[in-house]
């Protein structure tokens, strides 16, 4: 579904991807393991064309997309949540859902639906999004970029600095949306929200893709987890 | 409904100054013709400024494209005036769009820098061109051309009438432009280019038609600037008339509709009276600005919407 092959990119002369491959498909949970510094938010922002690809490609349904300009890329059917939220401060919750389902023309059907995913935005619906806390802040990130109707939904470290209370619905909402057969990419540091979202996990190491492993297997066997993300 | 009370309060805006003129006396009856005049222009600025967040410091140059477009076209080519008038707009709004396309490969303050360079050429131009401008001096457009077909526009009333009218129409144009689609994506920019790119817009356009309907605000208000007072001048593409729809925006509250109207009315009688007691006029203007970014920097409407659960658009 969604393919990447091979990737290299650069920040000016310093190279950060290196030969990167991975892929996931439809109704499947892909996470993204590594230390700070390691690749995966470069990776998620080459798919979205933020950072240029140098040599490799990114394919959607067989569609190349590394070729595309930034814009054109969330058209294409691709939701990304980035890390630390960043809503329109300013606008309202309704304008910045608004502005989300403008992105592929969606109408009220779309708006209903995330807003019974998050019914807590329903109650805050007129107020400003500066205004809102933390974990609703990232609710309406998230609501935002599923109001573009995704095929394919990047998340980059959802739950940081969350309650629990709020990690747990997050969880949910994800592991909803599997069973609505997006595909998701999941940057993520808590293991055990890994292990018990994830379908496969690969790890990324020095802008490399290390190694891959099931989910499944690696509660067995955290060796993996140890050696690249452990202290 | 929320989307008619504001349209509500626009038009009941929009009477309220058309029934001044049958309460204010002939002086502050002028003044207010005036005040349209340029809150018409500070509307166009609040587009580019207040909603899209891009700082113009050249904006003089489309006023006195506006100007000069109606200007010289009477001059010199017999335009009478109902021609002129769209003749300045059409040439302000090509000018916003060409320079928009240069200066928007910049952001921030090299945007403001660009911006300003333009004006500055522009305005080093027409006095350059005397001969033809009559720069340095300015030209009168005389009595007999200000005028469509028997209606005389330098007369008090329908000069009252007709900056009323462009005002309005502005006003409403503005009211539809921010409440439109891409209205919200204007304000989307504003809040954060990066993240509205990632939801799938293209910034590029969108602030240039931002530039572009600016542009054209600017070059309305300063061809009809020309027709209803009947001066042309390069002083009006001086940087103080770049500055002075920022400050109207600044006073009034940035990205709402009405402010500049509030900030044009306030700072304009503000330099009235600050004149009859010094001639150091500024001194006030610039206390004002102080006392208005360390209590409300929102400005007036701005700071007002923050209470008032965001319907005011």
């Amino acid at each position: 579904m969604l393919n990447v092959t091979g990737i290299d990119c650069f920040y000016g002369d310093v190279q950060v991807l290196r030969d990167l491959s991975l892929s996931v498909q439809r109704g499947e949970i892909l996470c993204l393991l590594g230390r700070n510094g390691a690749g995966k938010t470069t990776t998620l922002k080459a798919i979205m064309g933020l950072v240029p690809v140098r040599s490799g490609t990114i394919t959607l349904d067989g569609e190349t997309i590394s070729t595309l300009p930034a814009h054109a890329v969330p058209k294409r059917g691709i939701g990304y949540v980035p890390q630390g939220r960043r809503l329109f401060a300013e606008m309202t919750v309704a304008e910045n859902i608004e502005v989300g389902l403008q992105t592929r023309g969606k109408g009220e059907k779309t708006r209903e639906k995330v807003l019974t995913l998050f019914p807590r935005l329903r109650d805050r619906y007129r107020q400003r999004a500066e205004t809102l806390s933390g974990g609703e802040q990232q609710m309406l990130a998230m609501a935002r970029a599923l109001a573009v109707e995704p095929d394919a939904l990047l998340l980059d470290e959802p739950t940081e600095g969350l309650q629990p209370s709020m990690i747990s619905l997050i969880r949910d909402v994800v592991s909803g949306l599997k069973d609505q057969n997006v595909a998701i990419v999941l940057v993520e540091q808590r293991i055990d929200t890994v292990l018990s979202l994830a379908d496969r996990v690969v790890f990324i190491e020095n802008g490399v893709l290390r190694d891959e492993a099931h989910a499944a297997d690696l509660k067995n066997n955290p060796d993996l987890i140890r050696k690249y993300v452990g202290v | 409904m929320r989307a008619d009370r504001a349209l509500a309060l626009h038009l009941a805006v929009i009477a309220l100054l058309f029934g001044l003129q049958y309460v204010l006396s002939p002086y502050h009856q002028g003044n207010l013709a005036r005040i349209m005049v340029l809150a018409t222009y500070a509307t166009g600025y609040n587009i580019l400024f207040g909603y899209t967040g891009l700082l113009s410091l050249g904006h003089a140059l489309f006023f006195a494209a506006g100007m000069y477009g109606a200007g010289m076209s009477m001059r010199y080519l017999d335009f009478p005036a109902l021609a002129a008038f769209p003749a300045g707009i059409i040439a302000a709004t090509l000018l916003a769009a060409m320079i928009g396309a240069l200066a928007l490969r910049t952001t921030g303050v090299a945007f403001m820098i660009v911006t300003l360079m333009f004006a500055q050429a522009g305005y080093l131009t027409l006095l350059y061109f005397n001969e033809y401008t009559r720069g340095d001096e300015g030209f009168v457009i005389p009595q007999a051309d200000r005028a469509i077909g028997l209606i005389d526009l330098s007369a008090d009333d329908t000069r009252f009438i007709a900056a009323w009218a462009i005002f309005s129409v502005g006003l409403l144009i503005a009211l539809a432009i921010v409440r439109s689609k891409a209205g919200r994506v204007l304000v989307a920019i504003r809040e954060n280019e990066e993240r509205t790119r990632m939801l799938g817009f293209n910034p590029f356009p969108y602030k240039l038609g931002a530039v572009t309907a600016s542009g054209a605000f600017a070059g309305t208000a300063g061809a009809a600037y020309a027709l209803l007072f009947g001066s042309v001048g390069a002083s009006f593409a001086a940087i103080q008339y770049s500055i002075e729809p920022l400050l109207f925006v600044l006073l009034g509250g940035a990205g709402v509709v009405l402010g500049p109207l509030v900030g044009s009315v306030l700072m304009f009688y503000l330099i009235d009276y600050a004149r009859e007691v010094t001639t150091a006029y500024l001194i006030v203007v610039g206390i004002a600005l102080v006392l208005l970014i360390l209590f409300a920097r929102k400005g007036i409407l701005g700071s007002l919407r923050r209470r008032s659960d965001g319907w005011l658009p």
